[in-house]
């Protein structure tokens, strides 16, 4: 909450340019950090991993229906990728 | 859902089949299938099958069936060797771009030899498509150390008139005790595409009338401005994946594609209209040669308690941006519920929505031409898209699996702010293409 209230003092002072910018990075910088610091109190012990070592908790549960939903949507729509390569190799209409 | 305990069991009762793909997938590999009996029955154990036919069908439009077997062996070292085969076959009509008119139109089909008449107050559809095309992929993944994971793979894809080679990288970086993963992975394509009746010169006019004459080839070669072009698409993906806690696990990229080159449809016209919205002519279509694509795309996966029947949830966002002026939001669930011990059933709701790009235009009115890029290609128009449908999936008692999935597929072409002539008034100028998507997997 701190980090967010700096970055919005930040752009409300435009005048002091120079020091805001620094005062944003800063921000910016212990958003990071509070992210990272966050991230490691997240997550499980080796031994709490059986739901997530279920088929069915995999990011990409089925590999084969993924290809094909990329196939299908990649020749319908304007977007393709995100999840994973948009590449090209089809001249699909 | 094939429990991984099962695998040990299936050794004493492998069909025949997955001995006899594994054999020749050793071949193919020239991994050693000389090894005595034994150790050759256990490796070729090691190898897990899935493959999958699915039928994509549109009324009235294009229906495409496609088959594939991909094969996955995980070596002593946790080195993995995925091959994947794909084979599909297209046929039925797609729109040509033209806009629907009061009266009928006559237009002249892609390869130059004949004609075919859409009649009045019908959409334009080309009726000539047909296409078969293979495609094969392979992806080595191997531990680099204890925290990096790295995978090559290649890609090779082979239509009747499209031939597409692509090679990816990728590198995964584990910290936190594995709940956290940083990842990058590069990808380049190389395609080359040769359509039939050849490259058609950009806004120049479709040539209309009697293709038997003897003056009409040197014509519709005029119209022509080779047999063939390249196009080449770069991707760069950042990835960073994170456990939540013992029920959850997240996913958020970044990516940023460029793609290069021949990027207009070869087989799409824009209409040519007067004041009152009558067809005067069709010009064919021009993209720009160049575009670069970003896309932010975040998922969760939540796995539920007995009191929600252990359901796991998995619900992502992707959001889309290109210097083509297009932005397309993605929303997409669906939720695993486990049905008895040894099936589930999988409902899916995916909704689309994109904007237009900057020189989409559903026809272009005389006089007013601005002939800078023009393409009236729908998919590249505004539109909303909704996938609904369920997969069903069962266990079979050696481990197999076997799955079923049926879906419904509508996308809703819409005006981005386009007058209507007279002459369209009461005309479906947007109409909604409809899809089933069929498909029947099973895992060995």
């Amino acid at each position: 909450m701190k980090a967010n209230k700096a970055v919005f003092k930040a752009r409300s002072k435009p005048s002091r340019s120079k020091f805001n910018v620094a005062k944003t990075k800063l921000a910016l910088l212990s958003i990071i950090t509070l992210s990272l610091s966050a991230c490691s109190s997240l997550g499980v012990e080796p031994w709490e991993r059986d739901l997530l070592a279920k088929k069915e908790m995999a990011l990409t549960s089925s590999s084969i229906d993924a290809a094909l939903d990329d196939h299908i949507y990649f020749s319908k729509e304007a977007s393709s990728g995100g999840k994973s390569f948009g590449g090209g190799g089809c001249g699909c209409n | 859902m094939v429990n991984t305990n099962t695998a040990s069991k299936k050794s004493n009762k492998a069909p025949n089949i997955k001995a006899a793909l594994s054999i020749a997938t050793s071949a193919l590999l020239g991994t050693s299938v000389l090894t005595a009996g034994v150790s050759q029955a256990e490796e070729a154990d090691e190898w897990q099958f899935d493959s999958a036919f699915l039928l994509y069908s549109e009324t009235d439009r294009v229906s495409a069936t496609e088959a594939i077997i991909a094969g996955t062996k995980v070596f002593d070292n946790d080195e993995i060797l995925s091959l994947k085969l794909t084979v599909d076959a297209l046929t039925g009509a797609s729109a040509n771009g033209a806009v629907v008119q009061p009266n009928a139109q006559t237009f002249t089909r892609p390869s130059g030899s004949g004609q075919y008449v859409t009649p009045a107050g019908e959409t334009p559809l080309d009726d000539t498509f047909r296409d078969t095309s293979v495609q094969l992929n392979g992806q080595w993944t191997q531990p680099l150390s204890d925290n990096i994971t790295g995978s090559v793979g290649g890609h090779f894809s082979k239509e009747y008139d499209y031939l597409s080679l692509g090679v990816n990288g990728n590198l995964a970086y584990d910290f936190n005790k594995k709940n956290s993963t940083f990842s990058m992975g590069l990808s380049y394509f190389q395609d080359t595409f040769t359509p039939e009746g050849g490259i058609p010169k950009p806004h120049s006019s479709m040539l209309v009338g009697d293709s038997s004459s003897p003056e009409w080839d040197g014509e519709f070669a005029k119209t022509r401005t080779g047999k063939s072009d390249d196009k080449s698409t770069a991707d760069i993906l950042l990835g960073f994946t994170q456990v939540i806690n013992r029920r959850m696990i997240t996913a958020f990229n970044y990516s940023y594609s460029m793609v290069d080159g021949y990027l207009t449809d070869p087989f799409k016209v824009v209409s040519v209209l007067n004041r009152n919205g009558l067809a005067q002519d069709y010009i064919y279509e021009s993209r720009p040669d160049s575009r670069v694509k970003q896309s932010t795309f975040m998922q969760a996966k939540y796995h539920f308690d007995d009191s929600l029947l252990n359901t796991v949830a998995d619900v992502s966002y992707r959001y889309m941006w290109d210097d083509w002026g297009i932005n397309s939001h993605t929303i997409d669930t669906r939720f695993t519920m486990p049905v008895g011990a040894a099936s589930y059933i999988e409902p899916h709701i995916r909704y689309y929505q994109q904007g237009a790009a900057d020189f989409y235009q559903p026809y272009i009115i005389e006089e007013q031409a601005p002939l800078g890029f023009v393409s009236a290609d729908y998919r590249i128009g505004e539109m909303t898209a909704v996938t609904v449908g369920a997969k069903y999936g069962v266990s079979l008692n050696d481990g197999d699996e076997l799955s079923f999935r049926l879906e419904y597929y509508r996308q809703t072409p819409t005006n981005a702010g386009f007058t209507e002539l007279s002459a369209l008034k009461g005309q479906d100028i947007y109409p909604v293409v409809e899809a089933i998507i069929a498909q029947v997997s099973y895992s060995f």
